[in-house]
């Protein structure tokens, strides 16, 4: 703990009068696309070690918050620190995970390319990509099960495949925090077992994870806290607490029909 | 292969390879951005910079010239941006209104001026004059051995190795920035790499490679060579170091095999004249891309949606 205290000393920043430890807390986040907010004075803070589900409508500002938090776009207001230092000390911790859709496959490289592209950080600009390299990103497309098609071109690959390729990528990085944006959109059933199997062997090894999420129904499941964003932030705890009915209800503004609510595991309020 | 094609055949050459080369690294970036229109744009807006540039200083030299095509490309990148900011328009119709307008813009002011006593006119413009940058002082291949003949080379050809070395250069220093954020600008940003700049440098490096050809080779050569050679590339292989690898084959062989066609094709067909050069050139690499769209072996994405799993 210590070194990141000293790092959020070092940032020059008026140091609030506990520190924020947590693996990424944001502090009156807004940000804005046009006239309107896409996300209003948000705060939020991840727990550690914790499995972290963000959920809310379409348009809620789920994958703005993300990519705002680490500088992929600009926000307006606000403070975003990862592990108590502001995020450019903190860029070797942390491992984004984009949405699929939002690059194009046809790119020329394949499953292994993709995921030495993980090793940037360590390898630099013109560092040599050596045969202990290629061996960490194999070993990385191993735990996904996509070993097997390293040299295959990226667009070859199914949805499915391609969300494992990469998180590939993203374990290649060995970060602490791992934000990832829709990883079980459009992906089939053993490819979301395969990322969840991921994901919770993270967690057990100390890491923290938050995932843009949209299937309420497994949010119980797969997660131990989870964040209720709707532009603003609606409400934060662990799973067993939070995701209740009047949470849901706040966070839709009433768009979940009610049968549906009654399907999922809720918390009792 | 004697003193005839050192003097009159080698220079024009070089220049051609170089400038098609120094456009076509880019051109990967670009066509992979989806941005390979801006190779066009710029080649258009140079028109209008070199006629403000005659107009000021009242002379064709090749330094104002090259000043004033720079600060055309730069204002028509800043207009470009400037139009897809304020005005909400996709990048492709903001190129193409900005290109159109400042072309349009330099041919009235070229009419408009007295360029009748000097050699500036819309042909040469697009066409450039390949075949007149001959080294007449050698006398064969030894001449490139002899200082007194070097010294004697066509300006363009020192000016377009320059720039076609440092782009070279820049693509292989900045290999890893580009790869990375032209794939994935999302996760780039995420390691920290300053993407804006990243596409900023590579439109610059575009910029001045083609100012540099135009100026050797006519804007058709630069708006061919930016998308043909890559695009064919593509086609070639799935790995996009041997895409580039390919592009590079692609622009020399449209360079050299486009050159000899057409100072020679016509004689072959009983014709008596040669026909443009650098038409000619730009045609070879649209005849490569058209091959490569029929033949290439990656032409098609087989596989997509194959079973999950493993």
């Amino acid at each position: 703990m210590s070194p990141d205290l000293t790092l959020a000393a070092q940032s020059g920043q008026p140091a609030p009068a506990a520190p924020d430890l947590a693996p990424l807390a944001v502090r009156g986040l807004t940000v804005s696309y046009g006239e309107t907010p896409a996300v209003f004075s948000v705060d939020a803070s991840f727990a550690a070690g914790a499995m972290t589900a963000i959920v809310g409508p379409n348009g809620a500002g789920k994958s703005t918050l993300l990519k705002a938090a680490l500088g992929v776009i600009p926000r307006l207001s606000g403070e975003v620190t990862i592990f108590g230092a502001p995020i450019d000390a903190a860029r070797d911790r942390i491992a984004y995970v984009p949405q699929r859709a939002s690059v194009d496959w046809d790119f020329p490289t394949t499953a292994i390319g993709v995921v030495l592209m993980g090793l940037y950080r360590k390898v630099g600009l013109i560092g040599r990509l050596t045969g202990a390299h290629r061996a960490t990103a194999l070993a990385c497309l191993d735990r996904v099960g996509m070993a097997g098609f390293a040299e295959r071109q990226i667009g070859q690959l199914s949805g499915g495949q391609q969300q494992r390729v990469f998180l590939a990528r993203a374990l290649a990085q060995e970060a602490d925090l791992y934000l990832l944006d829709e990883p079980f959109a459009g992906v089939d059933a053993a490819t979301e077992k395969a990322i969840i199997d991921v994901l919770k062997h993270l967690r057990d090894e100390g890491k923290s994870v938050a995932c843009v999420h949209h299937d309420l129904a497994t949010v119980r499941d797969y997660f131990d806290r989870v964040l209720f964003l709707n532009v603003r932030r609606v409400a934060e705890g662990p799973v067993e607490t939070t995701f209740t009915a009047e949470n849901l209800n706040a966070a839709y503004g009433g768009r979940l029909a009610a049968t549906h609510i009654d399907e999922l595991q809720l918390a009792s309020a | 292969m004697g003193a005839e094609f050192v003097q009159f055949s080698l220079t024009p050459i070089l220049i051609g390879v170089l400038a098609s080369v120094a456009c076509a690294l880019p051109g990967n970036f670009l066509v992979l951005r989806r941005q390979a229109l801006i190779g066009d744009a710029i080649s258009h807006v140079v028109l209008p910079g070199i006629v403000v540039a005659f107009l000021v200083t009242g002379t064709v030299a090749a330094m104002p010239m090259l000043i004033g095509a720079a600060g055309a490309a730069i204002l028509a990148v800043i207009l470009i941006e400037a139009i897809k900011r304020l005005g909400r328009i996709e990048p492709g119709a903001a190129m193409g209104v900005v290109f159109t307008a400042l072309f349009a813009a330099g041919v009235l002011l070229l009419e408009q001026s007295d360029t009748s006593n000097v050699h500036l006119d819309v042909e040469h413009a697009l066409m450039g004059n390949l075949e007149s940058l001959v080294w007449l002082r050698a006398e064969g291949w030894h001449s490139l051995l002899d200082p007194v003949a070097l010294a004697a080379l066509p300006d363009e050809l020192g000016r377009i190795a320059v720039v076609c070395a440092v782009v070279v250069a820049l693509t292989a220093l900045f290999w890893r920035w580009l790869k990375i954020s032209t794939f994935d600008e999302g996760f780039a940003r995420g390691l920290g790499l300053p993407t804006g700049a990243i596409g900023l440098g590579l439109v610059i490096a575009a910029a001045v490679a083609a100012v540099a050809a135009f100026d050797a080779v006519g804007s058709i050569i630069v708006i061919a060579m930016f998308i043909c050679p890559p695009a064919a590339a593509r086609l070639m292989t799935n790995r996009l170091e041997a895409q580039v690898a390919w592009s590079v084959l692609f622009a020399v062989l449209s360079a050299v095999l486009g050159y000899v066609f057409a100072g020679y094709g016509p004689l072959w067909f009983g014709a008596e004249n040669a026909v443009s050069a650098a038409g000619m050139v730009a045609t070879v690499s649209g005849a490569i891309l058209a091959l490569a769209c029929l033949f290439g072996p990656h032409r098609r994405r087989e596989g997509v949606g194959a079973v999950p799993g493993t």
